[in-house]
């Protein structure tokens, strides 16, 4: 403890009348006004410690020099009632130390200690390194969490698929020129094989389409993440691999104007709710009618910037009504999608383009090159 | 493809829309304008992008049918006469040189070759193109060769026939169309020698084969500047023999382009008439009548293909409502029809077409002005209705109610929501996937993805089994020959990478599919790979102590306590020192530990690098862990230390068992607090142990008696595998 502030000499014992509860109460009395006027000028903390010394001192503090006379002397049936009056007046003075300090700050030994323990909270704080998730993970996630909310299941399949199921099924007949829109990359060794069965990259996520309606009975919502393949020159635009999200809804009565509704809605929760569509006739061989879908900039709102190449539109999604003859496929296993009585619609969108153009990455090699300077920039 | 505002103009006269309206309103009806490039006084010209089922709008005239549908215009019809263009005398000219005999054609093979026409001109005159055509070649940036080769040329571009012209001279005898023989040549335009296939359609005559069918002419006769006579041919191929010829001998040409995805039936004699009519402007006349061999059978799948029933209330069903409450009129769906070259015989009221009145705009400002004296009213009209000779596109009813959306205009229909009553289904493995994925994330592991394909060499290092890895037929190159067996190789070229650029810490982890099996039946795994450096995830070095720990909070995620650590049967690319498994059930879940030095030296890693993978489909199998809350005890633990002197074969699993053997109850839980190996106050070929014990009772607090009876026991079990301890 402190060595600069000496304990006081002590003061007179007041003198006891007797023991009776009146008398004690008016000896207490004369104490605690004492303690009042000693209190009076707690307006530093060296003298918050000198008023705390001189009474609660531990070894020369008048409380306690008090107590002792006093207890030494009295009954054995006053010893209680002059105990609690001295926890009273002992919770009296820790009261008035309290509300010293309160206004005082601290007292002058703790005030010293800690500023001598200060550091420069300006220096940066310890950060633990968080490992930071990939941004098609993200954006992947975004997406599957605004399609459940409208009611769509997700479905997933091979990377690695027949040429039925990657093509034939989806109405690219073999020798089609629309074959020629998806350059492919092969297995090794298929050509023993009938065409149907030969194995190849899934150029799209489509397949999973013919698989989960060959499963499942109408009516049906799904979307499809995952990985597809294309033997494709890369650019900062374009990679072999890239990510789909596809969606799925039939049921009897879906309609084109749905179809609509539903994009024009899911941009909106993606974009937010000033954002507009608008839809081109397209070619899909597997949708009719189909469509391209152009979703206004949303990073100029439609005014135009170097983003929409200031056409203030921004294109998005291929879409379409499920052509008849995908539906004649499916029903080979599943006699339920009858396209007299059903329809659907199905959209498909890039997820690496949109999480490109979330994050403003320019080119796509940086998100298949496991470079942290990059990755680290998402935690 | 680039296409002139002022010659589509030509055929619709009463255009007057402005360039930038045209470009938006066929961009909307699907005929995309990409680009609109001011060439000054010469208008506009387009660049568009025309999808690849719309070969009927990849020239001038059919991009003009659009437009004159959508204004409700009339289109310039094209004629199969020579007469326009020439001057009358040349006319008369040319009509009367007509006398003589026919040039034979004998189509050999009609299944694959429709239709043939063979015009011949005398006299002609080779010489560069003037006029129209050598003024839209130039604004087209088209490379002019001559006036007969620049006319086959111009005829493609303004109604998408191709054509060619042979020099008649090189010619032995009459068209023969038939399959090219076994091993014949044919020496291309290209200047290229080729050998073709039993397969392949060639246009030949009496002696040889003088062009590939719809892909290229040949050759020895080809027009020169010594021509005098011509031959012309406009014929019509069969889509798939065009495209195969094209394929085999890698010539994608004009020609093949079209003729790969159905050409008009009805085109080849207004198509031999626009190229004569250019050619003859130089001078020269006709000698013969024109021939057209014209296979019946062929024009029955084509030009006269049979009506097909269309109703109205299909457009209802597959499109919905429109902004317009009105919704598609039968006024409105037979204008689009009758304009796209349809015509339309109402079901129910015989055979005779439907005639449309004066054609209705399909301009939505102009809308008020649709109205027609046979306009239908019922919903559930239908139609039987014949298709146009150059939409072999159109083939069922869907086709028509996606035509009628499309001229309709895709955005005036309404944007509504279907009503759902289904449940939303998660993946089975979804809730464990992203429970693994947030521990990973957590402990400061950041995610990656790598290529699906690897290297043969890394393929037989990293396969699980050997020779189960699958090789591409057309790799995209060496190093992604194979598909991936493991996600190691992508990993370690990641983690590579990063070194290499001075960022020494690095903890990536990769959740992908890995493929086993071969090119008989593809196996397809989800597999995690980790991968870490320098002070990725501590303030130290990263150890193989920091990748277990990370296995063991992933396993722990699990519900399964089976889990157990071994080093048996290391594969080869881990140190076999630092190196462990991870098992469950008796079947491996994991491989991790430091990278072979061998493998890190080849791959030029200085660094040390920790790496596992972790078979995911193996791990899935189990539930996810559900916590089960476990009484707080009252009562204070009691914590003792035990230091302890062990021979170096001593493992911590041994030591592990034996306190685990004891089976006190009142044992909550035991660590190894310090371990000191080669200090000074460590006798050779010893360490020390500092073990950490925690007593706590659920039911009393602990007596001392009790306490000295566990830790006795303790102290004996720890003897009895070598133990001693220090004082
Ligand atoms: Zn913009």
């Amino acid at each position: 403890m402190s060595e600069h502030v000496s304990e006081q000499v002590l003061g007179d014992i007041p003198h006891l009348s007797g023991y009776s509860e009146a008398e004690l109460d008016q000896a207490f009395a004369a104490i605690s006004r004492e303690v009042e006027a000693s209190s009076a000028a707690l307006s530093t903390s060296e003298a918050v410690e000198a008023f705390r010394l001189q009474w609660l001192g531990r070894k020369q503090g008048r409380l306690k020099a008090i107590s002792d006379a006093w207890l030494k002397s009295a009954p054995v049936e006053a010893k209680k009632l002059i105990g609690q009056r001295f926890n009273t007046l002992k919770a009296e003075i820790e009261q008035r130390l309290e509300r010293a300090g309160t206004s005082t700050g601290t007292s002058a030994l703790d005030a010293e200690a800690l500023a001598s323990e200060k550091i420069d909270i300006t220096l940066p704080g310890t950060r633990r390194r968080l490992g930071a998730e990939h941004p098609l993970i993200k954006t992947q996630n975004e997406l599957l969490a605004i399609f459940a909310r409208m009611g769509y299941s997700v479905s997933i399949g091979p990377e690695v698929e027949t040429d039925y199921y990657n093509f034939e099924s989806l109405n690219f007949p073999p020798g089609h020129p629309a074959r020629d829109t998806q350059d492919t990359l092969v297995i090794a060794n298929q050509d023993r094989k009938p065409l149907r069965d030969r194995l190849l990259m899934r150029t799209h996520t489509s397949p999973v389409q013919i698989r989960t309606m060959e499963q499942q009975p109408p009516p049906l919502r799904i979307v499809i993440p995952g990985k597809v393949h294309r033997n494709d020159a890369a650019d900062a635009t374009h990679s072999p691999m890239f990510h789909q999200l596809e969606g799925l809804c039939v049921d009897t009565n879906i309609t084109f104007a749905d179809l609509k509704g539903t994009l024009d809605h899911a941009m909106k929760e993606l974009y937010g709710s000033s954002d507009r569509t608008r839809f081109f006739p397209s070619f899909f061989p597997f949708t009719e009618p189909s469509a391209d879908v152009q979703i206004s900039c949303p990073f100029c709102g439609g005014s135009g910037c170097r983003k929409c190449k200031h056409s203030g539109w921004i294109e998005l999604l291929g879409c379409g009504m499920v052509d008849p003859s995908v539906f004649e496929f499916v029903r080979l296993k599943q006699p339920a999608y009858d396209p007299k009585k059903i329809s659907g619609f199905a959209f498909g969108m890039g997820i690496d383009r949109i999480t490109m153009m979330k994050y403003g990455i320019t080119d796509i090699s940086l998100m298949f090159s496991g470079d942290l300077r990059f990755l680290e920039q998402f935690a | 493809m680039k296409i002139l505002s002022s010659w589509l103009r030509e055929y619709i006269p009463g255009l007057t829309a402005t360039d930038r309206q045209l470009a938006d309103d066929l961009t909307l009806r699907g005929i995309a304008v990409e680009g609109v490039f001011d060439l000054g006084a010469n208008g506009p010209l387009f660049e568009m992008d025309i999808t690849t089922n719309r070969v009927d709008a990849m020239n001038h005239y059919g991009i003009a049918r659009e437009a004159a549908i959508i204004y409700g215009l009339k289109l310039v019809p094209l004629s199969a006469s020579l007469n326009e263009l020439s001057s009358r005398a040349e006319a008369e000219r040319s009509e009367a040189a007509v006398e003589g005999p026919a040039f034979p054609v004998n189509i050999e093979e009609p299944t694959l070759c429709g239709r043939f026409t063979a015009r011949v001109l005398r006299n002609v005159k080779i010489q560069p193109s003037t006029g129209i055509v050598a003024e839209r070649f130039r604004l087209l940036e088209q490379k002019p060769i001559s006036n007969a080769v620049d006319a086959t040329n111009y005829c493609t571009l303004a109604i998408g026939q191709p054509t060619h012209v042979f020099d008649l001279d090189k010619l032995v005898g009459g068209i023969i169309v038939r399959r090219a023989r076994k091993g014949e040549k044919l020496r291309t335009l290209d200047g290229i020698e080729r050998t073709l296939d039993p397969e392949d359609l060639v246009v030949a005559d009496e002696k040889r084969p003088h062009g590939i069918a719809g892909v290229m002419g040949g050759w020895d006769s080809m027009i020169t500047a010594e021509t005098k006579n011509v031959l012309i041919e406009a014929a019509w191929f069969d889509t798939i023999t065009v495209r195969l010829s094209s394929k085999r001998h890698l010539l994608h040409t004009d020609a093949s382009h079209r003729f790969e995805r159905g050409a008009d039936f009805n085109a080849p004699p207004v198509a031999s008439a626009l190229v004569s009519r250019i050619l003859l402007e130089a001078g020269g006349h006709q000698a013969g009548p024109l021939t057209d061999v014209l296979i019946s059978e062929a024009e029955a799948r084509t030009a006269k293909r049979p009506a097909i029933a269309f109703s109205l209330g299909e457009v209802k069903r597959i499109l919905g409502p429109t902004e317009d409450p009105e919704g598609i009129t039968a006024a409105t769906a037979e204008t689009i029809l009758t304009g796209l070259g349809c015509a339309l015989a109402k079901d129910g009221h015989g055979s005779s077409p439907h005639k449309p009145g004066p054609a209705p705009s399909l301009d939505p400002s102009r809308a008020v002005s649709i109205e027609s004296a046979e306009m239908s009213t019922s919903d559930s009209q239908s139609y039987n209705v014949t298709l146009p000779s150059w939409r072999l596109d159109l083939e069922r009813e869907i086709d028509l109610v996606e035509e009628i959306a499309r001229v309709y205009g895709y955005n005036r229909f309404r944007n509504t929501l279907p009503a759902f009553a289904g449940a939303v289904v998660e993946l089975p493995h979804a809730e464990k996937e992203s429970s693994v994925r947030r521990t990973l994330l957590a402990l400061g592991w950041t995610e990656a993805i790598s290529s699906t394909f690897c290297a043969a060499a890394d393929a037989a290092l990293f396969a699980p089994q050997p020779n189960s890895a699958v090789p591409m037929g057309n790799p995209l190159s060496e190093e992604a020959g194979m598909l991936r067996p493991s996600l190691l190789p992508g990993m370690l070229s990641m983690l590579a990478l990063n070194l290499n650029r001075d960022v020494e810490d690095a903890a990536l982890f990769e959740m992908g599919t890995v493929f086993g099996g071969g090119p008989e039946r593809v196996d397809e795994r989800p597999a995690l790979a980790i991968g870490a450096a320098g002070h990725a995830l501590t303030e130290s070095d990263v150890t193989f102590y920091d990748v277990k720990g990370t296995i063991e909070e992933l396993l722990g995620e699990f519900s399964s306590r089976s889990f157990y650590f071994d080093n048996l049967q290391l594969p080869a690319w881990l140190h076999p020192g630092r190196s462990a498994r991870a098992t469950l059930d008796g079947a491996t879940v994991a491989w991790f530990g430091q990278l072979h030095p061998a493998e890190a030296e080849r791959r030029k890693l200085k660094q040390t690098v920790l790496v596992g993978e972790i078979y995911l489909d193996r791990l899935y199998k189990q539930k996810l862990r559900q916590p089960v809350v476990r009484e707080l005890s009252r009562f204070q633990p009691v914590r003792r230390d035990f230091s302890l002197l062990f021979p170096n074969s001593t493992t911590w699993a041994a030591i592990e068992d034996k306190l685990r053997a004891l089976d006190i109850p009142e044992l909550r839980s035991f660590a190894p607090k310090e371990i000191l190996r080669d200090a000074k106050s460590i006798p050779a070929g010893h360490f020390s142990l500092l073990l950490g014990v925690v007593f706590q009772s659920q039911e009393r607090t602990l007596r001392e008696e009790e306490l000295q009876q566990f830790s006795r026991a303790i102290i004996a079990v720890m003897e009895s595998i070598g133990g001693k301890l220090r004082v």
